[in-house]
């Protein structure tokens, strides 16, 4: 592995794909997704950790992918947008409900509200409202879309849960 | 809106980083880095050299022995606040971390990173002045502990020397008839507090207070704990008028003026709180007495 001061080489499993690349160490865990690994489904708004548009997964947790530099992501598991989809290229229920609802208009902020609410859903199958908003609370909509997205979210928790299907 | 150039470090275990720590020019630990990369994309920071203590196990965990918790420099945010023993030992800091940040900061951001920031409004901070805490310092000349009283300098000033860094923070605990209450106050969830209050009361069989202990954070460069306003509690009982004395010698104090919070409505907050946080504090210890 290469261990020179200022770059390094890591090894990081991005929405399941290895991907083996040198990094420089001061770059963001943002950059190196959007910029090296083209990934640009992941936003980057305020680059300072107030607006939450670049949260992806990190080994199944939250995180915002500015306040992490990629060489701390070697050997982590990353999921950001581009992964939440199933296989076959339909939706995730959370992506169908946020059409249904439509909890987005400019959609800047949706990658980071979507993988912020996957943790939400893994972790709380029947969140209340109340938790959703908390949930979304560090993540900033300026097209002021919330009502859309808490709604949206408690639909997901319901077909996930099995009770709704998603054309309901 | 980039971090400036440095050289990273990624130790694996505390003897390495404070080998590196003690040979570093202008070197900065980064922990969960929930501040420091902030800092770092601001360039309000501009280290030389980052060490980077995510990588060493010994730094992370929660324990419970000899009437202490024994929580390591590096243990999240996110992992105290599901924590059973935490819950149990220290509900204070419990109550206090669903104020910290968000879920997304809370997964990265570190015990022993909140304290090092020692940002004036922060919770972890008020938590630990609350308890006494005991800072566990290590350094490439050995270990020593500071008193958390004595652990903050000034503002965002740790009272750590060159070449030291934080290796985990031990909470004395309180007897079991206490009740502890966190409250705060801030503009949006999750921001840092204009005020917050931390409050402990151990109440004897009768109902009087044995020992208090309360902190005001948000008010001045450190949280600020109010030693003759918990003499003055002791042997009483915590009615109205004890509350009411407590919060108006709490609005009493001075405060630090700033352009968004003006110095009135900081002290009115002050009292307000401080009435809840032991309102609270005494149910919660009647509750716990039974």
């Amino acid at each position: 592995m290469n261990e020179t001061l200022d770059t390094r080489t890591i090894i990081v499993k991005v929405n399941g794909v290895e991907h083996r690349r040198t990094a420089p160490v001061r770059m963001l865990l943002s950059d190196f997704l959007r910029h090296e690994l083209r990934l640009t489904g992941t936003h980057v708004g305020c680059e300072h950790g107030v607006c939450g548009a670049c949260t992806v997964l990190v080994d199944g947790r939250s995180a915002r992918s500015c306040l992490m530099l990629a060489v701390q992501s070697d050997g982590c598991e990353i999921l950001t947008i581009e992964g939440i989809a199933n296989a076959d290229g339909t939706l995730h229920p959370l992506q169908e409900a946020f059409q249904r609802r439509h909890a987005l208009q400019c959609g800047f902020c949706t990658p980071g509200m979507l993988t912020t609410l996957m943790e939400l859903l893994a972790d709380n199958p029947s969140p209340t409202e109340e938790d959703v908003k908390i949930t979304i609370s560090g993540n900033l909509c300026r097209c002021t879309g919330y009502a859309g997205i808490v709604k949206a979210a408690l639909d997901a928790a319901a077909v996930l849960r099995g009770e709704k299907t998603p054309a309901a | 809106m980039k971090p400036p150039p440095f050289s990273y470090y990624a130790p694996t275990s505390v003897q390495e980083a404070v080998a590196l720590l003690g040979s570093l020019e202008n070197a900065r630990v980064l922990a969960g880095g929930q501040s420091l990369l902030p800092m770092l994309n601001m360039r309000f920071a501009t280290p030389d050299h980052v060490i980077d203590i995510n990588r060493i196990p010994a730094l992370t965990g929660i324990a419970v022995r000899d009437g202490e918790v024994v929580i390591g420099a590096m243990t999240r945010q996110r992992d105290l606040e599901f924590s059973p023993v935490i819950r149990e030992h220290l509900p204070i800091m419990h109550e206090a971390l669903q104020f910290v940040g968000h879920r997304q900061t809370r997964n990265r951001g570190t015990i022993g990173g909140s304290l090092c920031h020692l940002d004036p409004a922060a919770e972890l901070p008020c938590v630990a002045a609350a308890h006494d805490a005991v800072v566990d310092v290590v350094s490439e000349n050995g270990a020593r502990e500071i008193p958390f009283a004595e652990f903050p300098l000034g503002y965002l000033t740790p009272s750590l020397e060159p070449g030291e860094m934080v290796r985990a923070i031990r909470f004395p605990l309180w007897p079991t008839r206490t009740g502890a209450a966190f409250v705060e106050f801030a503009r949006r969830h999750g921001d840092f507090a204009i005020v917050s209050v931390a409050a402990l009361v151990a109440m004897d069989a009768d109902g009087a207070v044995e020992r208090a202990s309360l902190t005001l954070g948000g008010v001045g460069s450190g949280p600020m704990r109010m030693h003759d306003v918990e003499d003055a509690l002791i042997g009483k009982t915590l009615d109205a008028i004890a509350i009411k004395a407590a919060a108006e010698s709490c609005g009493a104090i001075e405060v630090d003026d700033d352009p968004y919070t003006p110095v009135h409505y900081r002290k009115h907050l002050c009292r307000t709180l401080v009435v809840r946080a032991l309102e609270t504090a005494a149910l919660r210890a009647q509750g716990s007495r039974s």
